[in-house]
């Protein structure tokens, strides 16, 4: 995977901002760690870290960094590995939407670079860039566990399967304008059962 | 007994051990040695390396020895083919990103993957995509870094957390990213930080001072102890001609295991700094230079008319301690004090020396630190209570609300907190209850019945018991246990320094004591014994070089009771004297009744009189003392702490650029996060 991903590199930056957690979100935060026994509460800084980059438009600042450990009683230090050693806590500042483009082999095969090239024309960035209105970052990732429903992308947590240049092309244009897109196949399949 | 004892075979020779060990360390009782980067006996198990690979029979491939628990029957092969081509594949893999750079590498000659690649190493590479490279982190003054040599056993990292309890290492990111760092690259706050370079199977973290000074090979070794805190850690002095160039651990598994603090290890470069080399005499208000035939003349003729007081600094070995004693019995009694810091003690050992053995104190479950700062008077105790604390021990703090590294409860400030409820309710449930009463209060006290009454209430709640003594004192003075025992001090139990009787002194000698600088001394003729130009040496009216521990033998009572010598390295600066033998000289011509002819003859007649001392690291055993009051009674005294600056707590840290460098970057330097707020 490129190093440039947002999510795979060891560097942080801080914010600017302070960092405290929304009304909602301690209310989340109390459930997830009541799931984990006494004396565990750490355990529960995967999720944490989720809620964290949800509210810090989509990304980990330092100041996230500290808040998670300041709430689960741990080390900055380990709060630190575990939000680097996982590609999906972006270590960055990205777009609205995080597209990750598959390029692994099945997908590459069915012609994931033509998904590419109508994604970095749609959004106007080339591959690791953010988008001038900041709505999209795009980067190229391996495999994301989609192989039968090549060629595919992920943009924040959603999977679209099945791709053409037409229906990316579609999908990039509702986001745009705020319209809601089907998740998963476009060809209408479901799950990856026999086209 | 041999429900936990089992057959297992090595390499076919059968032995019997215990069940609850691994594969690994079977195979060392069987004399096997298993090579291992990530594997440290001290630290938990990782099994990250993958170089302890051995065969087991009926395992359908190989295990990393390290982590593989026992089981009966099992047997184990350590030297086959397969084995050996299994670790050299590890070791290839290992070589695959490590740089070429033995010849500049601090580590060339002492390094675990060099030593290894001698074994299990390829003659040539057979990887030929591009190598990774790895920022260097700034890890303080102390540590230097070069990251591409890294190949991420995560000692370090399992060091700072578990040992020295500072969870400041991590290792970001995976795979071909992952590197070891401190957060944010700031300076490791520990004062336990050097031991990650010896740590360090590569030469990834290395001593910044060292850096470049050295070959291993070139060096002399000499069997030392830590004088710059009293618990008497082991160390090997490294040198080269007259130069020691570095400072490492020995390893003594009931003191300092294999640690040793940041100031032994990296205030060497204060040795030669400031020294005095020759004797000097102060006329008209300053100080200069002179010779040893015009001062011993001028001091023996103040010896000959005025009565002397001798004061015994905290770098004072026995022998020394011993020929002052006998030099100044000539003189009568009462006129030396090594308790400069108004020290309260009771006549016996227990009353001013660490009862608890050191290794012992981990197995607490309850901790009373009452005005002490265990974390910068002596590290390596810190730890102690540190592993106590990761068992579960509950730590109790009185005196200031000090900052250490382990969550304590803070009772407040005066003595009689000793009473506090929350306390005493512990205390009662406490099956193995510790204190440790330190300096900031004994110093303090002004009446006797105080110190009895700690050891009252000591009694009370079986801190003390038949079995065991667990009130400990702590005092920060390599000097402090050793000189108390060959008694030179004076009578006053409480406020020895305060209450000297100054007038029947008109000559005050200081061997390497800053209190005669002290204004009480005013109007005394002042000569000043010791190796560093400071407050002391200034305000004296003759100055007389002498060695530095590491320029002269001599023994040293850690806080235990446990006698150890630290050897001579190499021969004094300058023009410098031991003490015994310029006192030898002064008796001879005041026609005294004194000290033997050579060191060895002195240390002798140390030995025939306190033949304790003779027995080198046993701790001196005595009983219990009885000196418990019926009603206990705390007075109200102010903690002051003896040692407020880790890094320059004496006159020979006081003088080192490493240490100045610590204060700089570590204490003074806000961290990134104060910074930004």
């Amino acid at each position: 995977m490129s190093s440039n991903h947002p999510g795979l590199s060891n560097n942080f930056s801080r914010s600017g901002e302070k960092f405290s957690w929304s009304k909602d979100n301690l209310r989340s935060i109390k459930n997830i760690i009541s799931k984990y026994p006494k004396g565990r509460e750490q355990s529960a800084v995967m999720p944490l870290l989720y809620l964290a980059q949800e509210q810090n438009n989509n990304w980990i600042s330092i100041e996230c960094i500290e808040t998670i450990a300041e709430t689960l009683n741990m080390p900055k230090i380990r709060v630190t590995e575990v939000a680097s050693f996982y590609s999906m806590y972006n270590t960055r500042p990205v777009g609205e939407n995080l597209v990750q483009i598959c390029r692994t082999s099945p997908c590459w095969l069915r012609g994931s670079n033509k998904i590419t090239k109508t994604i970095c024309k749609e959004t106007k960035c080339e591959i690791n860039d953010t988008s001038d209105d900041n709505k999209f970052t795009v980067v190229e990732v391996e495999c994301l566990g989609a192989c039968s429903n090549g060629p595919m992308i992920q943009i924040n947590n959603d999977f679209f399967e099945d791709l053409d240049e037409e229906s990316t092309k579609k999908i990039i244009d509702n986001i745009k304008e705020g319209k809601p897109n089907v998740i998963g196949s476009q060809k209408g399949r479901r799950s990856s059962e026999n086209a | 007994m041999s429900d936990d004892l089992i057959n297992i075979k090595v390499n076919q020779k059968e032995i019997q051990v215990d069940k609850n060990l691994t594969v690994m360390q079977a195979c060392e009782i069987a004399g096997e040695e298993i090579p291992r980067f990530c594997y440290h006996d001290k630290l938990s198990i990782a099994g990250n390396c993958r170089m302890c690979l051995v065969e087991i029979e009926k395992a359908p491939k190989l295990v990393s020895s390290c982590t593989m628990p026992l089981m009966d029957g099992m047997s184990i092969i350590t030297n086959s083919e397969k084995v050996n081509a299994g670790r050299k594949g590890v070791m290839e893999f290992l070589l695959i990103n490590h740089p070429l750079d033995c010849p500049i590498c601090d580590q060339g000659g002492e390094c675990d993957l060099q030593d290894q690649a001698m074994y299990y190493g390829f003659d040539k590479s057979r990887y030929k995509e591009n190598k990774r490279a790895v920022d260097n982190k700034n890890m303080g003054p102390l540590v230097n870094t070069i990251m591409t040599r890294c190949i991420h056993c995560t000692r370090c990292v399992r060091f700072a957390t578990e040992v020295a309890g500072v969870p400041e290492l991590g290792m970001l990111g995976r795979g071909e990213n992952a590197e070891i760092t401190t957060y944010l690259e700031q300076s490791i706050t520990s004062e336990l930080s050097g031991n990650v370079i010896d740590l360090c199977p590569v030469g990834a973290l290395t001593s910044k001072p060292y850096q470049f000074k050295a070959r291993p090979w070139e060096l002399k070794r000499t069997d030392s102890i830590d004088i710059f805190d009293s618990v008497g850690s082991n160390i090997r002095v490294d040198s080269r001609a007259e130069e020691i160039l570095r400072v490492t651990p020995r390893t003594n598994e009931y003191i300092n295991e294999e640690w040793i603090s940041d100031k032994v290890r990296f205030n060497y470069d204060g040795y030669y700094q400031q020294r005095i080399d020759t004797p000097y005499i102060k006329e008209d208000q300053k100080l200069s230079i002179s010779n040893w035939d015009e001062s011993l003349k001028v001091l023996k003729d103040k010896l000959k008319t005025l009565k002397p007081l001798a004061l015994i600094g905290e770098h004072v070995d026995l022998e020394t301690g011993y020929a002052i004693k006998k030099f100044m019995s000539n003189y009568g009694k009462d006129n030396v004090e090594c308790r400069t810091d108004n020290h309260t003690i009771l006549e016996s050992l227990d009353s001013y020396r660490f009862n608890t053995p050191l290794n012992d104190i981990e197995n607490s479950d309850l901790i009373i630190l009452v005005g002490t700062n265990p974390k910068i008077e002596t590290p390596i105790i810190n730890h102690k209570i540190f592993k106590a604390y990761n068992n579960d021990a509950k730590v109790f703090n009185i005196g200031e609300n000090i900052s250490l590294n382990y969550k304590t409860e803070y009772l407040g400030e005066s003595l009689s907190s000793l009473n506090n409820e929350n306390l005493i309710k512990a205390l009662k449930k406490s099956s193995n209850p510790l204190m440790i009463i330190g300096s900031a209060f004994l110093n303090k006290i002004k009446n006797i019945k105080t110190l009895k009454s700690i050891f009252s209430y000591a009694d009370k709640y079986k801190v003390i018991t038949k079995e065991k003594n667990n009130l400990n004192f702590l005092n920060p003075y390599a000097s402090r246990v050793g000189q108390l025992i060959i008694g030179n001090t004076t009578n006053n139990l409480c406020e020895p320094f305060s209450n000297l009787k100054k007038d029947n002194f008109k000559l005050v000698l200081s061997f390497g004591s800053e209190h005669i600088a002290n204004q009480q001394f005013n109007n005394c003729f002042k000569v000043y014994f010791g190796h560093h130009g400071d407050d002391g040496a200034m305000g004296s009216d003759i100055v007389l070089p002498t060695p530095l521990y590491t320029e002269k033998n001599g023994t040293f009572v850690n806080i235990e009771g446990r006698p150890q010598e630290a050897k001579k390295c190499h021969n004094p600066i300058g023009s410098a004297k031991e003490e015994w033998s310029i006192l030898k000289k002064l008796s001879d011509e005041l026609s005294f009744e004194f000290i033997p002819n050579t060191f060895d003859q002195l240390r002798s007649e140390l030995f025939d009189k306190y033949p304790v001392l003779s027995d080198y690291h046993e701790i001196i055993t005595v009983e219990n003392s009885t000196s418990i009051t019926p009603d206990i009674e705390f007075e109200d005294c102010k903690a002051e702490y003896p040692v407020s600056n880790f890094y320059m707590s004496d006159v020979i840290s006081k003088n080192s650029v490493t240490m100045a460098k610590c204060v700089e970057e570590i204490i003074s330097t806000p961290s990134l996060l104060e910074k930004s707020a």
